[in-house]
C-alpha cells in the first residue's frame, strides 16, 4: 500500500514522493492519501488534527486528499500543558 | 460543569444546586457558580495538565483538586514514539472541560494558528489565549494578545485571555469580547505568589467578565490570598504538578480556593495599626 523511508541520500525509487511531516522528510508511494499516511503511522484520526500546507484539513477529506511531492504536513494532538 | 439553558436556574443562582456547590459552610448562600460564557462551574479552581511525573498522578491530582476545567496544549505528535500519547487517552472530555491553550506562542499568527488547530480537534470553540513577549520572564505581549483576541473573537472563539496585572490591558481585552480575562499573580512557573493584590482587586472591580488569576501561585496560601481579593477563580499548573506530592497539593489548593472565596464573601475585619483587646477590659481583679 504505502511505504516510508527516511531520506538516505539515494534517489527515490520510482513512484515515490517526498513530503515533510512534522518537520522531517518522509517518502510515501505516489498516489497515497492523507488517510493512508495516518494508517501507516498508526495514528487515530479521532485524536489527531492535520494541517496540510498550512491549512487545517477536515477529517472527511483525509481519504480524498492525495499527497503531492513537497507537501508539508503537521500532525498535532493535545498534550499536557498549563 | 453544566451548560446554561434558557430554563435553567439562571434567574436565581443562589438556589441552584451548583450555587450551593460542595460547601456546607456558605450557609448564607452568597456564592453562585463560576459562570464563564454560557457555562457554569461549581469549582473556582482551573488546573493545567503539564509537568506531572506521570499521567496517573495527573489524573489523581485533577480529581483531588475538584477542578472541572483543565488546560491542554497543542503539539506535534512525536512520530518516533511507538504509541501515540494524546492526553485524550487519559481525560474524558465528557467529564471535564478541556481548554486548549496557545502556550509557547510569541506572535499573533502563531497564537491564531494554534487556536484553530485546537478547535479543529473538535472539542469546543474555547481557547486560553496567551502570547508571550519575553523569553526570560514569560510575561505576556499584551498588544499582541489584544490583536489575536480580536481575530479569534471575530472567528467565533470563546477567548480566555492571559494578560499582565494591568487594568487598561484587562479592560481592552474585555472590550474586544473575551469571555474571561486572566491577569497573572506573578510570572508563569515562578511560584512567587500574588505580587500585586491591589492591581488584581482593581481589575476585578472594573471588569464585568470573570477575572481568573492565572500563573504564579506557589502554594495554598497564595491561592487563598488570591481568592480573598474577590476574583472569580484561579488557574494553576506548576504549583500542583511540581509539588513533592502533587495529589496532596491539589487537595490543599481545592481547600485554599474555597477558603479564600468564603473569606472574601464573609467580609474581613478592617486592618488597624493598633491593638484592640478581644476580652472585656472591665471586670479585672484588683
Amino acid at each position: 500500500m504505502i511505504e516510508s523511508s527516511h531520506s538516505n541520500g539515494q534517489d527515490s525509487s520510482v513512484g515515490e514522493i517526498e513530503l515533510e511531516v512534522n518537520g522531517r522528510r518522509r517518502h510515501v508511494r505516489e498516489g497515497s492519501s492523507v488517510r493512508e499516511l495516518l494508517e501507516m503511522l498508526e495514528l487515530s484520526p479521532a485524536t489527531i488534527v492535520v494541517e496540510y500546507n498550512r491549512d487545517i484539513l477536515d477529517r472527511e477529506r483525509y481519504s480524498e486528499t492525495v499527497l503531492k511531492e513537497g507537501d508539508r504536513l503537521e500532525l498535532v494532538h493535545f498534550v499536557g500543558g498549563g | 460543569m453544566t451548560r446554561s439553558t434558557i430554563d435553567s436556574t439562571d434567574a436565581d443562582p443562589g438556589r441552584s444546586p451548583a450555587a450551593v456547590g460542595e460547601t456546607p459552610l456558605d450557609t448564607a448562600g452568597r456564592d453562585g457558580p463560576l459562570r464563564i460564557g454560557d457555562w457554569k462551574f461549581t469549582s473556582r479552581l482551573i488546573v493545567g495538565t503539564g509537568k506531572y511525573p506521570d499521567n496517573g498522578t495527573m489524573v489523581r491530582a485533577i480529581q483531588a483538586s475538584g477542578a472541572e476545567m483543565v488546560t491542554v496544549a497543542v503539539r506535534r505528535v512525536d512520530l518516533d514514539r511507538s504509541k501515540e500519547e494524546s492526553i485524550l487517552h487519559h481525560l474524558d472530555p465528557d467529564e471535564i472541560f478541556l481548554l486548549p491553550n496557545t502556550a509557547g506562542c510569541y506572535t499573533v499568527d502563531d497564537a491564531v494558528r494554534y487556536a484553530r488547530l485546537g478547535r479543529a480537534a473538535g472539542l469546543n470553540e474555547w481557547i486560553k489565549l496567551e502570547v508571550i513577549g519575553d523569553e526570560a520572564t514569560l510575561l505576556p505581549d499584551v498588544q499582541a494578545t489584544m490583536e489575536a483576541a480580536k481575530i479569534l473573537v471575530e472567528d467565533g472563539f470563546k477567548v480566555m485571555a492571559y494578560t499582565n496585572d494591568d487594568l487598561v490591558g484587562a479592560l481592552r481585552l474585555e472590550d474586544l469580547g473575551c469571555v474571561a480575562v486572566m491577569p497573572l499573580a506573578s510570572p508563569i512557573g515562578s511560584g512567587l505568589g500574588l505580587i500585586n493584590p491591589y492591581y488584581i482587586r482593581e481589575i476585578k472591580s472594573r471588569l464585568e467578565v470573570p477575572v481568573i488569576v492565572d500563573a504564579g501561585v506557589g502554594t495554598a496560601s497564595d491561592a487563598c490570598l488570591t481568592m480573598e481579593q474577590g476574583v472569580d477563580g484561579v488557574l494553576m499548573n506548576t504549583a500542583i504538578a511540581a509539588a513533592d506530592d502533587p495529589v496532596a497539593m491539589a487537595g490543599a489548593m481545592r481547600l485554599a480556593v474555597r477558603s479564600g472565596r468564603l473569606a472574601y464573601l464573609a467580609g474581613r475585619m478592617p486592618k488597624r495599626e493598633v491593638a484592640v483587646p478581644s476580652s472585656p477590659v472591665g471586670g479585672m481583679l484588683d
